[in-house]
């Protein structure tokens, strides 16, 4: 009778490039990006700080609605959708908006989302995604249908899911990655541990010592990231891609996060959950700190330049909250619209009797 | 034209539409080599291949969401759960997720998704395998609920509801899967969906039924024809949207009815049937709309489902109390 709990377990180590002084610790395993992307994924970062700062004032303002803040998680979420290409199709869970923006959401649609305004879940011609899943862990069984079509045209593209530290512990979780294992289907699954699922910590979600190691009982990789370094986020993503378009199968990669913020803006409050102490530790990892370091040392970046970002970051979130504001207020007639593809005669009768409503 | 039964019909139906339309994906628990556990699939993989016709792993929430995400790349799902009592298992893909894909995404994406599920009771199955709960799926806006009752429905009804871009819950009554043969034409037909159909024309009181309780509902009628009560029978064919027209044009015409549901009573198709009735033809009405259904308890263990299940002594009964009312 042999036990391996303990030695599969300790196979799973966190793989990191840059460490928290911005050094590179992993020289073999640094991706080959251009000084030009290099700055681009700063840049990414550092407005996606703004946004989430912009988001949260506005949100307090009254001017958007449902909110979950992403501070901290940057490396997390840019890095991974950094590595993807336009044709790969997303299925992010709500506190994915980021990755959506940077594969061509624009903005204002965006905060129309965050409003409850269906356009905000329009994506625009080119952008292959469907809108952030509310649902814990049901983007992950979608993922694998995707992934399952993809294979079956032939196409050279990966389907991309994200979740956290709870989701895993969701029914839908095993049975998406299993799916995908089971098809070999090019999936990519990302669970961003953020340590939190709302107020419980992961220590209470499940026993497992890593969360990447579930891909085992799946039969998939799994890999555990620092989700606090852009580059070993971008790095494993990209390895990930090349696997599953190869026909290699899916991948489950845990980024190892850390939202600053509270959960959502409508009224959790993290001090009941947090201590001081685990933020200070957590802040310190900051993945915009680090890569600020590296850049600096390699004179891709200074201060002047992240000052321009900044500015550049408020002026578009200040014309796209405008660009929301103008939008067309929705109407319950577009919501009838589009439940069915032809209207049955219940929705006609109340579609005409809303039309009246709202006319008035 | 040939004599089939309903699940040959079904098998038919799903021949025709791999044929006609290489996006159309049949899978689910058991459908490929085993044919399914009902011979649903029965010669399709052989016939079509791996590619078009598969197993999957053992889990409908998985199989939910498999076809809703080859349904985002373009294909025509057509998953099977094994049992319909297995539904709870997949209410949120169904429920949740197909039903507002297209409103969500503000019509860029749809899901175009045929979930085909055996259903119903009567044949003795194990608890959680025959429930009737097509109530459920058809209090969910955004998704069609359609149970043919022959086999010349099931194959025109099933081929409409492949090629319909919303998704249909297709349910497909066990006990009428080969109780008896019916004509169906080769090649391609569809019935359009929300279309009831009048199974048998009468004068004096209209009942409405669905899947097995349309027979139930015919064999009353006989009955009831012996005594001088000309009886119309409409099987409703889909449930949601209701074909609130032909309904009420019948009672118009008898001014009585008896909806007959094999559900429990409470909260169902035939409450809604009821409803509909009497705000849109209550002048019409010499008595009041009564209802045949099972007893609201959960579905009974099969020792006792002969008695609980609704039959046509059941229907006669209501509707002498609505002649005599």
């Amino acid at each position: 009778m042999k036990h391996v709990l303990e030695s599969v377990e300790s196979q799973f180590e966190m793989f990191q490039i840059l460490n928290e002084d911005g050094k590179i610790v992993n020289e073999k395993d640094v991706p080959d990006l251009s000084d030009e992307q290099l700055k681009e994924l700063m840049r990414r970062m550092v407005y996606t700080r703004v946004l989430d700062q912009r988001s949260i004032a506005l949100n307090r303002q009254g001017r958007l609605g449902f909110y979950a803040p992403t501070a901290g998680q940057e490396a997390s979420q840019l890095g991974s959708q950094f590595a993807l290409e336009q044709e790969d199709f997303l299925l992010p869970g709500y506190r994915d908006v980021p990755q959506l923006i940077w594969q061509g959401l624009p903005l204002y649609q965006a905060f129309l989302f965050s409003r409850g305004h269906f356009h905000g879940n329009q994506m625009p011609e080119g952008v292959h995604a469907v809108s952030p899943q509310i649902i814990i862990g049901a983007q992950y069984v979608q993922a694998a249908g995707v992934a399952l079509g993809m294979k079956k045209r032939g196409k050279k593209n990966v389907a991309v899911t994200y979740t956290g530290d709870g989701g895993t512990s969701q029914g839908d979780f095993y049975e998406g990655i299993n799916f995908a294992g089971a098809y070999k289907a090019p999936a990519i699954f990302f669970v961003q541990n953020n340590r939190f699922a709302i107020s419980v910590p992961v220590e209470k979600q499940t026993n497992a010592k890593t969360l990447a190691q579930k891909a085992v009982a799946a039969g998939i990789e799994g890999i555990q990231v620092d989700g606090m370094d852009v580059l070993a986020v971008y790095a494993v993503t990209k390895h990930a891609r090349e696997r599953a378009v190869n026909g290699e199968g899916p991948m489950l990669i845990e980024t190892m996060t850390y939202r600053y913020g509270p959960h959502t803006m409508a009224g959790d409050d993290p001090t009941r959950y947090r201590t001081e102490d685990l933020d200070n530790e957590w802040e310190k990892k900051d993945p915009l700190v680090r890569f600020r370091k590296y850049l600096e040392a390699k004179n891709l970046w200074s201060e002047e330049e992240e000052n321009k970002v900044i500015e550049e970051a408020k002026e578009e979130i200040k014309q796209a909250i405008k660009q929301a504001d103008q939008y067309p207020k929705q109407k319950v007639t577009d919501l009838m619209a589009n439940m069915y593809e032809e209207l049955p005669y219940n929705l006609q009768e109340q579609m005409e009797e809303y039309k009246e409503k709202e006319s008035k | 034209m040939a004599q089939m039964t309903m699940i040959q019909a079904i098998t038919d139906a799903l021949r025709t539409e791999l044929k006609n339309d290489e996006n159309v994906l049949v899978f689910g628990e058991d459908v490929g080599q085993n044919g399914g556990v009902f011979r649903a699939t029965d010669g399709l993989q052989a016939e079509f291949g791996e590619e078009r016709v598969f197993d999957t792993p053992l889990a409908e929430s998985g199989i939910g969401g498999l076809a809703i995400g080859l349904g985002l790349q373009g294909f025509r799902p057509v998953p099977e759960i094994q049992f319909f009592g297995f539904v709870y298992e997949v209410m949120d893909s169904i429920s949740g997720q197909m039903a507002r894909m297209r409103y969500r995404s503000g019509g860029v994406h749809h899901s175009p998704i045929t979930v085909r599920a055996p259903f119903g009771g009567g044949v003795h199955t194990p608890e959680l395998h025959a429930d009737s709960l097509e109530g459920l799926i058809a209090q969910q806006p955004g998704i069609k609920v359609v149970i043919p009752s022959t086999p010349h429905d099931a194959k025109g009804l099933l081929i409409s509801s492949i090629r319909d871009n919303d998704p249909v819950v297709f349910l497909e009554h066990m006990k009428l899967y080969r109780s008896f043969r019916g004509e169906v034409p080769e090649g391609e037909y569809t019935i359009e969906l929300g279309k009831a159909d009048v199974k048998r024309e009468g004068t004096d009181v209209t009942l409405i039924a669905y899947g097995a309780m349309v027979h139930a509902s015919l064999k009353a009628a006989e009955e009831l024809a012996e005594n001088g009560v000309n009886a119309e029978v409409i099987d409703l064919r889909t449930v949601s949207p209701l074909d609130i027209e032909t309904i009420i044009e019948s009672v118009k015409k008898t001014n009585r009815a008896v909806v007959v549901q094999e559900a429990q009573r409470q909260a169902g198709i035939a409450a809604n049937v009821v409803a509909e009735i009497q705000e849109r033809a209550i002048l019409h009405l010499e008595a009041p709309v009564l209802r045949v259904a099972a007893p609201d308890t959960v579905y009974a263990f099969s020792e006792a489902e002969e008695v609980w299940l609704p039959n046509h002594k059941d229907i006669v009964e209501k509707v002498n109390s609505v002649m005599n009312f």
